[in-house]
């Protein structure tokens, strides 16, 4: 079994993560380069600031309409779904959604499924449960292929093992794959992974796969990929499990083009991707192929606080594009492994908290500059910013009854909060400021010389022998 | 209580926004002008070879001869085809007696799925329709034309109506009704199966068809 913690706790090590990925030259190039290519191709894609401004209003515009009437979709939606054929189960919690996933594994006897790339399985820690369960979960992702192989997860939500080179990725296959012998031509590499994969399209009992819009006039479930491996997931293998979050739903069909425009451009700076595909209901009679059953299982996992609250909603905007990563000026200094989280980035700051708790996730909301960057490409104008500043507040103000999210003040300190009352008032009185700046300047000798991680990579702060209104005043 | 009603109850209890109903059919209205049938044969052609995928401009007349051609071009001998369709039927006339194994999808896929799998190089489907905006094919897999025959095969052909071009996915949707019928699985189509997962590089023959041809059916040749 994978040595990977099954239980995230990114504040646990998150500096020690970072400071080895800024240590280290050739992941900070890797990162760098990589984010550098994929702005660059976004912005290609919208050549023209008015189409880009209006299409992101209707974008929000979708994504807010559909999350006001949530709950009545999702069971418009069930109600469709299950008048095509397809059953639908819910899941408050990861665990019970693997137990469901495995239910059925148990029922039909499946010893291999093959997975087609799925966010919402890596956040429930789908292989783990599987693999316990004594079921082969194989990833058919090329990059996500390449992480399970190298027992890692993946560092990117649209491109899994960016962290690695086409060197690592070929000394990885000549070490794992029976039968390879290194070689770094990407061709050939890719043309290794199919020939492993398709067998196991052939052989699988179950495919898994995520969920890009699920429609519920239609009862239809919409899957974005390049690669075909989604496509194969939900049609070779007897057995289709699709799994989603509760908020990936719209209510009406033409819903999903701008969405669909808006993702594939902001995500890969593709104008659409290569398959774009609509499943309504399992094989037909008559029909030749195509899985028997297919199941949706609706996961909630922390869903619901975020939709409590009319600001934290916000974040269930999200059509995993991952820009907010492309442009974010911390994740690409420290990859996407450092967080900790499913959803590493901007996004995984917002949404991870309501999924593992503040205790968990309290230091994310701080490892961001604020730069506003996230905000500015989110192709659905989720406030990204707006939102990091409410969770400091709700991670680091005192506990409260009835808080609003899990976790509320787990980030509190008596002594750093006096600290900052202290400042507060200092900088509100100008009498008191001027004390405290005239003792700063002639108490300047007590700074120590080491001022903890401040003076590592810096000269010691020292307050200057005088103050500015003592320069000005000499001045005349 | 189950986990049904429990996430239902928790939603329910959120504080109500209204949102106002998104003007879908107002932005697609003004964001380009709708081209003339050549302008979308054009810019359908330009959006899928810059997705890699192969265009031939046929004709009812000479479409048949191009395929044939098409296949000697990439040594290939064998192909899946329907019995059920007008296309299928036309190739399994011609081609067996020109040397080219006809190969039919006639039964169910559990029956066959190894040699589907190891020994179908190559496949002929039909297209419902297209778009201009993306070069994108639509495919409408029935009983005819299954879902794996755009899929497995290394090698996919496409005849597409070059008539059956709409401008934009939106424009597609909503002329053809789809929200009042779909199929058991809709798919757009945008060129061979890629990936750029290794270190953003650009490589072809994913999982999927390898390369993806597109026959452009005009009473005319372009």
């Amino acid at each position: 079994m994978s040595q990977h913690t099954l239980h995230f706790k990114p504040a646990e090590g998150f500096r020690a993560r970072s400071k080895a990925v800024v240590d280290n030259p050739f992941l900070r190039q890797s990162f760098r380069g990589a984010m550098d290519f994929l702005m660059s191709k976004r912005a290609a894609q919208f050549p023209d600031a008015g189409e880009l401004a209006s299409l992101r209003t209707l974008g929000e515009s979708i994504r807010q309409y559909n999350l006001a009437k949530l709950p009545t979709l999702l069971e418009q939606l069930e109600a469709n779904l299950t008048r095509n054929g397809i059953q639908v189960h819910w899941a408050e919690t990861p665990e019970e959604a693997n137990a469901i996933i495995l239910g059925i594994c148990q029922r039909i006897g499946a010893e291999l499924m093959v997975k087609g790339k799925s966010m919402v399985s890596e956040e429930i820690e789908l292989n783990h449960a599987a693999e316990a369960a004594g079921v082969a979960a194989l990833e058919s992702d090329m990059g996500e292929y390449i992480v399970q192989l190298a027992d890692e997860k993946p560092s990117h939500i649209i491109m899994p093992a960016i962290h690695k080179t086409k060197e690592e990725i070929a000394r990885l296959f000549a070490d794992k794959v029976e039968g390879v012998d290194y070689t770094d031509n990407v061709d050939a590499l890719i043309q290794i992974g199919r020939n492993v994969l398709r067998q196991k399209f052939l052989e699988a009992d179950i495919g898994l796969s995520g969920v890009n819009f699920a429609v519920a006039e239609t009862g239809t479930l919409c899957l974005v990929e390049n690669e075909g491996n989604g496509r194969m997931c939900t049609t070779a293998p007897p057995v289709h499990i699709a799994i989603t979050g509760i908020e990936k739903i719209v209510e009406k069909l033409e819903h999903v083009p701008p969405l669909l425009s808006l993702l594939t451009r902001s995500a890969t700076g593709q104008n659409i991707s290569t398959y774009f595909n609509m499943i309504s209901s399992p094989r037909k009679p008559g029909e030749k192929d195509g899985p028997a059953e297919v199941h949706l299982v609706l996961l909630d996992n922390g869903r619901s606080q975020a939709y409590a609250d009319e600001q934290l909603r916000k974040t269930l905007q999200c059509i995993r594009c991952g820009a907010c990563m492309n442009h974010c000026p911390v994740y690409t200094r420290i990859g996407g492994h450092a967080y900790g989280t499913t959803y590493p980035g901007p996004i995984g700051k917002i949404i991870s908290p309501h999924m593992l708790g503040l205790e968990a996730t309290s230091s994310m909301a701080t490892a961001s500059s604020l730069c506003g960057a996230c905000g500015e490409v989110c192709p659905v104008k989720i406030p990204i910013p707006e939102l990091l500043m409410r969770l400091r507040e709700e991670a680091f103000t005192a506990p409260h009854a009835n808080p609003s999210m899990l976790g509320q003040g787990a980030g509190y300190s008596w002594l750093m909060t006096s600290v900052w009352k202290g400042w507060a008032t200092v900088y509100r009185s100008p009498s008191l400021y001027a004390v405290a700046t005239w003792l700063g300047s002639r108490l300047a000798w007590l700074m120590p010389a080491k001022q903890g991680a401040w003076t590592t990579v810096r000269v010691p702060l020292k307050p200057a022998p005088k103050r500015l209104r003592d320069m000005l005043r000499d001045r005349g | 209580m189950s986990a049904r009603d429990r996430i239902l109850n928790k939603l329910k209890a959120a504080p109500r926004q209204d949102k106002a109903v998104p003007d879908v059919a107002a932005w697609y209205a003004t964001h380009r002008t709708p081209e003339d049938n050549a302008g979308k044969v054009q810019r359908f052609r330009q959006c899928i070879e810059l997705a890699h995928a192969e265009v031939h401009a046929v004709t009812p007349a000479d479409w048949l001869s191009t395929l044939r051609e098409v296949l000697r071009s990439k040594g290939l001998d064998k192909i899946l085809v329907s019995e059920e369709t007008t296309h299928g039927c036309a190739l399994l006339d011609e081609f067996p007696r020109q040397g080219v194994d006809c190969q039919v999808y006639d039964m169910a896929i559990e029956a066959w799925k190894t040699e589907m799998f190891n020994a179908t190089p190559a496949s002929l489907t039909a297209a419902r329709a297209a778009i201009a905006e993306t070069g994108t094919l639509i495919l409408w897999p029935d009983a005819a034309e299954p879902r794996l025959m755009s899929l497995v095969p290394p090698v996919h052909i496409v005849l597409l109506d070059a008539n059956r071009i709409y401008n934009t996915f939106y424009e597609a949707m909503h002329s053809e009704g789809w929200k009042d019928g779909l199929p058991t699985n809709a798919l757009l189509v945008s060129g061979p199966s890629k990936t750029a997962d290794i270190q953003q590089t650009l490589a072809y023959g994913a999982h999927g068809p390898k390369e993806l041809v597109v026959l452009l059916l005009t009473e005319d040749a372009q």
